[in-house]
């Protein structure tokens, strides 16, 4: 009889299953919650941080700071877009790889690498090529370095099954000493820093310098959405993604499926190198990709490595770093605020698919009701 | 015989999402005393035991042990009140030796000594007549050695009740005897043991008592020495029943596929395929039997160009251009480049057959998706043939655009089957069909297969339930070890015939 | 050159190494202990920042407010905040991938993306908040932990290479050699392993896959919170530059894989990646008696600087292909762990 009491105690107080499943409106809303739970947290942390620099405001201030941070001028707004859309570039890079359930954490370097030579080909042939000739040649050119950035850790893990997420986390500091290696060789003062070239740079259309990096940016959205949802390559990647072994059952060769996606992971990459390089920056520095290669890991997992999402996810990132940098000057809090933001709205972006995926089933005592 | 039950389960509920694995199920074990726990593939009783030991938490019911109410909530737990559980799927860390393994997750208060823990499992190795090295590494391991490893484990922590899993499926019938022997000793010993199984020869000859399920439902206990194997197959299987599954003459037969002296060879160097020699012809169904792990899985991929063969040939007449292509070392693609019409239904059907997280639509296309011309799929035909699937062979689905995963087990294995039939194959393969399917969707596929067979298909039938191997095939093959031990008649030959044939192994004795 | 001038120089060489070395160590540590678990925490560059920027927090309240700096008390409270700063990050990748599952590449990055952003903004603005405005620049705390004993200077090059260190060197090798000796030895390491190898197997033996996880990587991070707590103490002194730590967490996580996780392998890694980092100091003078010295010099010395990684990989490369059991990553390394999964 007294076994009662003392099996309540027992009893797991939660137990936790897997969901069949949440319909979709259900998953955005939980998403939204955690969002929405961010900014409460984002706006307790700015209203301390701003109260021990010795200002007061209230959190609606703030918010609108970063509102108009973003979209306060059209230049603002150009920019923020052109911010969403190289981290865009990035993401839709990294996504195939992903989604093949390759963890390719190297788009930082691979980025870089096509910098790198978006920078080469400006230093080189920038003067001499017409650009009708050169921007192909540079197109070209960055490509080709991402991909065999990308395709080496691809090579190692198809014949070896070397570890990709430490191969490719690697790669990046290579390519980033990579980088420093040349600018001590072109900079001969030692300043380590790349004045802005004047030749070799990309169209400006419409006297907006952003425009033409958007608008390629835009045409791959669509075309990387079409290619994972509708071509023949990207339904071998979601099989060899979701089960090696079916892909083998149906004759995929799953070796070349990697090789091949990580060339086109890689490229987009160095793409996304040459759009920022030639684009706007007009040079190269170790920082040039400045964590968007991280960063777009994360703007493709939260949209599922949906591209479509990914407009919305990249904007989402671009807001908030863009917003705190803002609140930044604005306030006279230090620049790195934008990373504290951004850090607390990841967690809980990150954590609220938990709640997406499984389900809490708290204890009940209806079990036993016939004791 | 002590009245007090080591163990003793009352009204145990448990699902998974929309799956009843068990419900209301009572048990009880004695102490001294072996307790089978007998019952067809999916019919709970691995998820049974894992709630005793504290893999699962039971939605609903109570755990005795020794009389007094008890809650698993974690392996821990189950060690506490001296349950132990040897897994089918051994439960073993590679890298680890096997002294490491044996005490992971012990906790005697002693001071840690790999050494001594050494000693005291070479002293267990001999009391019991085991062979192992404690030292040696899981990755270097045989599989008998590996499930020593595991039987070592529960008795270095002296558990009074033991559970074990399909313990033979691995084991040639020397180990098994030998394992038996053991268990023997230990319930001489007073210990409690729980056996799973669904051999009756070994529940005959093994277990004082033996507790039936059917469908994860409690169907009864009785004393083995009052059972004998019609009355526990009537139990295990609900009323006998006469399958009367259709089967007409093969007619137009020919050899399609001849496989000649085929070897395989996995990871570890163990043979898993030896010689294996036999003839499939059109027009009629071949069956395969042979206990779990027999080599049935390795021959089939051997076929479909999935495994890698050290010797042999696989021999396929076309019909249509009067060819034979040897298929030994092509891949799948290769294979269908060939013009070979070969489809397989394989074993795992949402980890190989299908992607489960794919609607039906898309997994239609995993056969067809390279055909048409240009760098885009169509989708339209597999459309097609997905409505045509759900509606002749009565898919339960919302419809076409829904996750396979989300299918129950039978309209799962039509969507699976009905594609491989829809490429109207000259050879089909089918393992284990109808494993965990309900007796209508069961029949849905005897009668595609049978359909096929009409149509001059060679179908290849690998099944573990003998009535129906033997009421649907032509002939069968029965292999043991990765060897044939006989092929057969299936019109003239009885299930006993098959039974020793597949216990068969070289120079290993028959009887038990 | 004579004979006992190599040595010296070798001596010096060695202690520079070893000096560079000590934040890859206690980065490395920490993280082979959280990788045993089965947790690729690739937010141990974040967790290395706010070990640094805890100390200094810790250090700078205590020297404000304290009558008169004591070294035992500046010492404690320093360590104990960063001790603090560390392990509440790990406990928040632990909490996210452990309890809701979470992706664990994506978490640590977002971990690293807001320690970097935390050490960054209080080491810029710390003094601001304090109301004293200024640089940040520690005056009393660094030098207990800078200070070596009182004999090492009279030893000759014995004394430079062995007791030339602060503290917090010794620290990071015993701990090192601790968790080599933890993790082959003692039940507890056993099960640790049990968990990152197999947690499934871990689970049914009756260990606590979470507890293990969770302890882990929230002592594994405050291990390596050290680290940065080391680099601002010792190695700078009690100031904070913006990014001043630089890629050394990520050179944390190839010394983890350089080392095969195995700690002890990562003492001696730590001073050859050590002395990688310092090494183009010394053969630049070779290069100098090149014409255009100046200018190749710095090329020289990014070559080197990338040597560390490029290293790591060929490492990475050889352990793969010899495919050795014991030298492989943990099995489940990355894979988040749940039971009832079927």
């Amino acid at each position: 009889m007294n076994n009662k009491k003392h099996r309540r105690v027992h009893e797991p107080f939660a137990t936790v299953v897997k969901r069949d499943g949440m319909i979709w409106y259900k998953a955005w809303g939980v998403r939204l919650l955690a969002i929405a739970l961010a900014l409460c947290v984002c706006s307790v942390v700015l209203v301390v941080l701003t109260g021990m620099l010795g200002n007061v405001y209230n959190p609606i201030e703030i918010f609108a700071a970063m509102f108009k941070g973003n979209f306060g001028t059209s230049r603002k707004v150009w920019n923020t877009l052109h911010d969403m859309a190289l981290l865009l570039c990035i993401s839709l890079a990294v996504t195939p790889a992903f989604k093949m359930k390759f963890w390719n954490i190297g788009a930082e370097g691979q980025t870089l690498i096509g910098g790198l030579c978006a920078a080469a080909c400006m230093r080189y042939m920038g003067a001499s090529v017409p650009p009708a000739l050169m921007i192909p040649v540079m197109t070209v050119v960055c490509i080709l370095s991402g991909v065999i950035w990308g395709i080496i850790p691809a090579f190692f893990k198809a014949k070896y099954n070397t570890n990709e997420t430490l191969f490719t986390l690697m790669m990046n500091y290579v390519a980033m000493q990579l980088v420093r290696v040349m600018i001590a060789i072109w900079v001969p003062s030692g300043s380590g820093i790349l004045q802005a070239m004047k030749v070799g740079r990309l169209p400006v259309l419409f006297g907006i310098r952003p425009l033409f990096n958007i608008i390629v940016v835009a045409v791959l959205t669509v075309g990387m959405f079409v290619y994972l949802k509708y071509s023949k390559h990207g339904y071998e990647i979601s099989v060899v993604g979701e089960s090696e072994n079916t892909a083998r059952y149906i004759g995929i060769n799953v070796k070349k499926v990697i090789l091949r996606t990580m060339a086109l992971s890689g490229g987009l990459c160095g793409l996304a190198g040459m759009l920022i390089v030639a684009g706007t920056d007009y040079t190269v520095a170790s920082g040039s990709a400045g964590g968007m290669g991280f960063t777009a890991i994360m703007v493709s997992w939260l949209a599922k490595f949906n591209p479509i999402v990914m407009v919305l996810t990249s904007l989402l990132i671009v807001f908030f770093e863009g917003g705190a940098s803002e609140i930044a000057t604005a306030f006279r809090l230090n620049q790195s605020i934008a990373d504290i933001v951004t850090g607390i709205i990841l967690f809980f972006i990150i954590g609220s698919e938990f709640f997406v995926n499984y389900k809490i089933n708290f204890r009940s005592h209806k079990n036993h009701k016939e004791v | 015989m002590n009245s007090t039950p080591a163990i003793e389960l009352k009204n145990i509920t448990k699902t998974f999402g929309s799956v009843v694995a068990n419900k209301n199920v009572c048990l009880e074990v004695r102490k001294g005393e072996i307790l089978s726990i007998l019952g067809e593939n999916g019919s709970g009783k691995t998820t049974l035991m894992n709630m005793i030991s504290g893999i699962y938490f039971p939605d609903e019911g109570q755990i005795f042990v020794d009389g007094k109410e008890v809650v698993i909530r974690s392996p821990r737990d189950a060690f506490d009140h001296k349950i132990g559980m040897i897994h089918q799927h051994f439960k073993l860390v590679d890298v680890f030796s096997a002294a490491e393994n044996i005490i992971l997750g012990l906790d005697d208060e002693k001071k840690f000594d790999i050494k001594e823990v050494e000693k005291k499992v070479a002293e267990i190795t001999e009391r019991y007549g085991f062979s192992l090295d404690p030292a040696k590494k899981i990755y270097e391991m045989a599989v008998s050695e590996k499930q020593t490893v595991e039987i070592i484990r529960v008795l270095y922590r002296e558990a009074d009740i033991l559970i074990l899993d399909e313990p033979t499926a691995v084991l040639t019938p020397q180990e098994a005897k030998k394992l038996f022997a053991v268990l023997r000793r230990m319930r001489d010993d007073g210990k409690a043991i729980i056996i799973i199984t669904h051999k009756l020869h070994e529940v005959l000859s093994l277990s004082d008592r033996v507790t039936v399920l059917r469908k994860g439902e409690y169907i009864g206990t009785v004393n083995t020495s009052e059972a004998d194997e019609k009355s526990l197959t009537e139990m295990m299987v609900g009323k006998k029943v006469e399958l009367n599954i259709e089967r007409d003459e093969p007619k137009n037969i020919s050899p399609r596929l001849v496989v000649e002296n085929v070897n395989c060879v996995n990871r570890e160097g163990v043979n898993l395929l030896n010689d294996v020699s036999f003839t499939a012809y059109s027009g009629e169904i071949l069956g395969i039997a042979g206990i779990a792990g027999s080599g049935q899985r390795e021959l089939l991929e051997s076929i479909a160009g999935l495994q890698k063969l050290y010797g042999g040939k696989i021999i396929y007449n076309n019909p249509k251009t009067g060819k034979s292509e040897d298929l030994r070392d092509k891949t799948p693609q290769q294979i269908r480049e060939l013009g070979v019409r070969l489809s397989f239904v394989p074993e795992d059907r949402l980890g190989m057959g299908l992607v489960g997280n794919m609607d039906i639509v898309d997994n239609m296309m995993l056969r067809s998706y390279r055909k048409g011309k240009g760098i885009f799929l169509h989708r339209t035909g597999p459309k097609n043939l997905a409505e045509e699937i759900i509606k002749q062979l009565e898919v339960v689905t919302p419809g076409a655009s829904t996750p396979v995963r989300r299918l129950s087990g039978g309209n799962v294995q039509k969507v699976l089957v009905g594609r491989e039939i829809a490429s109207s194959p000259k050879v089909l393969m089918a393992a284990y069909p109808v494993r965990g399917l309900d007796i209508n969707s069961a029949y849905t596929i005897y009668n595609l297969l049978n359909e096929q067979k009409r149509k001059g298909t060679a179908v290849i039938f690998v099944g573990e339930d003998l009535d129906v191997l033997l009421e649907l095939c032509d002939r069968i093959v029965v292999l043991c070890a990765g060897s044939i031990s006989g092929i057969v008649d299936a019109r003239t030959t009885t299930k006993e015939e098959i039974g020793i044939l597949m216990t068969k192994s070289k120079g290993a004795e028959i009887n038990e | 050159m004579n004979a006992l001038a190599v040595i010296s120089l070798i001596v010096v060489i060695l202690s520079n190494s070893i000096r560079q070395s000590i934040p890859l160590l206690f980065g490395s540590t920490g993280e082979i202990i959280t990788e045993k678990s089965g947790n690729l925490n690739l937010g141990i560059p974040g967790i290395m920042y706010m070990g640094g920027i805890s100390g200094i927090i810790g250090s700078y309240i205590y020297e404000k407010y304290a009558a008169v700096p004591n070294a035992f008390f500046g010492i404690v409270i320093a360590l104990c905040s960063a001790l603090i700063g560390s392990g509440l990050l790990a406990l928040i990748y632990s909490f996210l991938t452990v309890t809701l599952k979470a992706n664990q590449n994506v978490t640590g990055l977002a971990i690293t993306t807001f320690g970097t952003g935390f050490g960054d903004f209080f080491g810029g603005s710390l003094t601001t908040i304090m109301g004293d405005g200024g640089n940040l620049q520690l005056q009393y705390v660094p030098g207990y932990f800078k200070a070596t004993l009182p004999f090492a200077s009279k030893l000759g090059d014995v004394g430079t290479l062995l007791f030339s260190y602060g503290f917090m060197t010794y620290v990071a090798i015993i701990i090192a050699i601790f968790a080599a000796y933890f993790l082959n030895k003692t039940r507890t390491g056993l099960h640790l392993r049990a968990v990152g190898e197999n947690p499934a197997t871990a689970d049914a033996a009756g260990i606590s896959v979470s507890r293990y996880k969770y302890l882990a990587t929230t002592i594994g991070g405050m291990i390596a919170g050290l680290g940065g707590f080391y680099f601002i103490m010792d190695y700078t002194g009690g100031s904070w530059t913006n990014g001043g730590m630089g890629d050394r967490g990520w050179l944390a996580i190839a010394l983890v894989i350089f080392a095969t996780w195995k700690p002890n392998f990562a003492i001696l890694g730590s001073i050859v990646f050590g002395g990688l980092y310092i090494a183009y100091n010394y053969v630049s003078g070779v290069f100098s008696m090149l014409p255009n010295a100046d200018r190749i010099r710095p090329v020289v010395q990014e070559c080197f600087n990338s040597l560390p990684y490029l290293v790591t990989i060929v490492v990475l490369i050889i352990t793969s292909m010899r495919n050795k059991k014991e030298n492989q990553p943990p099995q489940s390394l990355g894979l988040p762990y749940f039971r009832e999964e079927r």
